[in-house]
């Protein structure tokens, strides 16, 4: 089902969400920062904000056109939703152990970016938890960190929405074409306001998503990554990244797939205990604690075991990528170490037999 | 969020072994786990205190379970503590197991705690079964009256520090690995105790014509969920807390062999 809808339609979309009970999420400007919160109406998307983006670099921006998903990956990501910071697993006390009650509300995801969609369908393949309902927002205007085309998740929405939508600003008009993935979204968009989408409207979206395909600020070396790290495990090149790297975790925080988690035991002077998981990074030194100490103790460890289980064992884990190229470690590194950059001086080193390019 | 939630277990019996280690028996206070196989797991938790991974040291087939505990920790000393009566949440069973089905002789090789793993495995029906295990000090060396009763095991014993009540080897256990009879076709090794020793004793096995693929290791990391959740347990590839602990050794040397992997 293809339909385009206007600013009202995309309204009543967020309205006839809300209506069914679903908690409608999506963009909003807040703090200088495209971030991610409940929505009560379209209103509140952050129409005319754009964002300018580099290493260790994101600033908000005022855009030429009003509009509303013209923005590249934020400091959020659906992480926090689906697999929250923290987390109570269970209590325990004198009369025995009592799991926690999954109180996770049945979320609809508004304009989620399609390296995003790509993320929840990794992150959601190892947390599980109740499917959101997506609405994606295809991207038509990659940010100078995207490399979502390289690594297979974008700019074209993939699988996995209910809906997607278009953005179009011309002298047509502010519109969306919406198109189905699934019967609920196509039930969904039965109960807006809109009009049938015509031929028309629909190459222009594929123009628009096609010319960003060749926008993309950055690329992952063509090579099987899988490969490059495993040649590179004991290459002097993480003492170089070391050198720059702070250990601080940001990247493992923005990252849309990041999962790992640390669990925490707490008393209360009652004798009450309560068990917890919060996100946990491997760039923290108990990361790998043993008794004795920590087993990956140096920066360069620490970033190998980051950057190879992102880009190579997550394959064998899991049967995927773990990395999407949506951008956000770059931006949000405050050293502006780039993964793509360290995977480019990597695949260099290998084909080069090891010596440093 | 079931994949959280342990099962209570009450303490039977509490058997000193060494200084810092005890043995536990536990009971299920009402419903019980699956059954464990050699090499595998449990989580243990401590109310309020935390979890940690405790091998299985023994199976003895009456829904009971049966954890070797060295104090290390602040989790590892509450269980250490726990004496009969007290309640202890346990998940599991973890992990993979010895893989025992086409082993004709079986050597076992254990360093230290090393040998709680182990353990299961000694009364397993091979032509002829190999203990070599290694501990610091004689007070360091576990179920040594259960040992000296064991009829058809050869046994071999080593310390790294004798003293005057110390009659027996001193040294490494690669020592007596280097020159035990051993018929590298039918024999299956299983290997458990500190890295360095599990490499060097590969490294030995391997030198008298063993094939790796007939070597096999419990590794050891972080495992804090148990299924492959948390992410802590990486090694390379593996996540051990399901890939692993016991791994061929294939899959592990060069995992091993890297540092700080």
């Amino acid at each position: 089902m293809n339909v385009v809808l206007d600013l009202d339609g995309l309204d009543a979309l967020v309205r006839v969400l809300r209506r069914d009970g679903r908690v409608v999420v999506g963009p909003v400007l807040r703090d200088d920062a495209i971030t991610l919160a409940e929505l009560s109406s379209a209103a509140g998307l952050p129409s005319g904000w754009g964002v300018e983006t580099g290493p260790g670099h994101y600033r908000v921006r005022r855009r030429a056109d009003a509009a509303v998903f013209g923005h590249s990956a934020g400091p959020q990501s659906w992480k926090r939703f689906l697999h929250p910071p923290r987390r109570r697993l269970l209590s325990s006390d004198s009369s025995g152990l009592h799991p926690a009650e999954d109180d996770a509300p049945n979320y609809a995801f508004l304009g989620v970016r399609p390296c995003d969609l790509a993320a929840i369908a990794k992150l959601r393949q190892i947390v599980g938890g109740r499917a959101p309902f997506v609405v994606a927002a295809q991207c038509t205007e990659p940010g100078e960190l995207c490399f979502c085309a390289s690594m297979g998740c974008g700019p074209a929405a993939g699988a996995g929405y209910d809906i997607a939508l278009t953005e179009r600003i011309d002298s047509d008009g502010h519109r969306f074409l919406a198109t189905s993935g699934t019967d609920e979204g196509a039930e969904v968009l039965a109960r807006v306001p809109a009009r049938p989408a015509s031929p028309n409207d629909l190459a222009l979206a594929d123009q628009d998503v096609e010319a960003a395909t060749r926008r993309m600020g950055r690329a992952m070396p063509e090579l099987d990554l899988r490969d490059v790290l495993t040649a590179n495990r004991d290459s002097a090149h993480w003492e170089t990244v070391a050198e720059r790297c702070l250990t601080c975790g940001n990247c493992t925080m923005v990252c849309p797939t990041c999962f790992c988690v640390s669990v925490e035991d707490t008393t209360d002077l009652d004798g009450n205990a309560e068990r917890s998981q919060r996100w946990a990074s491997c760039f923290e030194i108990d990361f790998s604690y043993l008794h004795g100490g920590a087993v990956r103790t140096s920066g360069a460890a620490r970033y190998r075991q980051w950057m190879t289980h992102k880009l190579g064992t997550w394959h064998d884990q899991f049967g995927t990528s773990g990395c999407v190229g949506c951008g956000r470690c770059i931006a949000w590194c405050p050293a502006g170490i780039d993964i793509t950059e360290e995977a480019a001086a990597l695949a260099t080193m290998m084909e080069l037999g090891g010596e440093r390019p | 969020m079931t994949t959280w939630v342990p099962t209570p277990y009450e303490v039977v019996t509490r058997t000193v072994e060494t200084h810092d280690s005890v043995t536990l028996t536990l009971r299920p206070v009402a419903e019980s786990l699956p059954a464990f196989r050699p090499g595998q797991f449990a989580m243990l938790y401590a109310h309020g205190v935390g979890e940690v991974p405790i091998s299985i040291s023994a199976i003895p087939g009456d829904g009971t379970l049966v954890h070797t505990i060295r104090a290390v920790g602040a989790v590892s000393r509450t269980l250490h503590d726990a004496g009969p009566g007290t309640v202890i949440g346990v998940r599991g069973p973890f992990g993979t197991a010895w893989r025992l089905d086409d082993a004709e002789d079986l050597l076992v090789v254990a360093g230290g705690i090393g040998l709680a793993p182990l353990r299961p495995v000694l009364g397993h029906p091979a032509k002829r079964t190999v203990l070599i295990a290694g501990a610091r000090s004689r007070q360091d060396l576990l179920y040594q009256d259960e040992i000296a009763q064991l009829s058809d095991v050869d046994v071999v014993l080593t310390v790294d520090h004798g003293d005057h009540d110390w009659h027996g080897r001193v040294g490494f256990v690669t020592e007596p690995l280097a020159s035990i009879p051993l018929d590298p076709d039918r024999t299956t090794a299983l290997l458990c105790g500190p890295e360095p020793m599990m490499r060097f004793c590969a490294r030995t096995l391997l030198g008298r014509g063993l094939p790796a693929e007939r070597i096999q290791v419990s590794l050891e990391r972080n495992m804090q969920c148990g299924v492959g959740l948390c992410g802590h347990c990486q090694l390379g590839p593996l996540l051990l807390c399901r890939d692993g602990p016991v791994t061929g050794y294939p899959m592990a040397e060069p995992l091993l062999l890297a540092k700080e992997l």
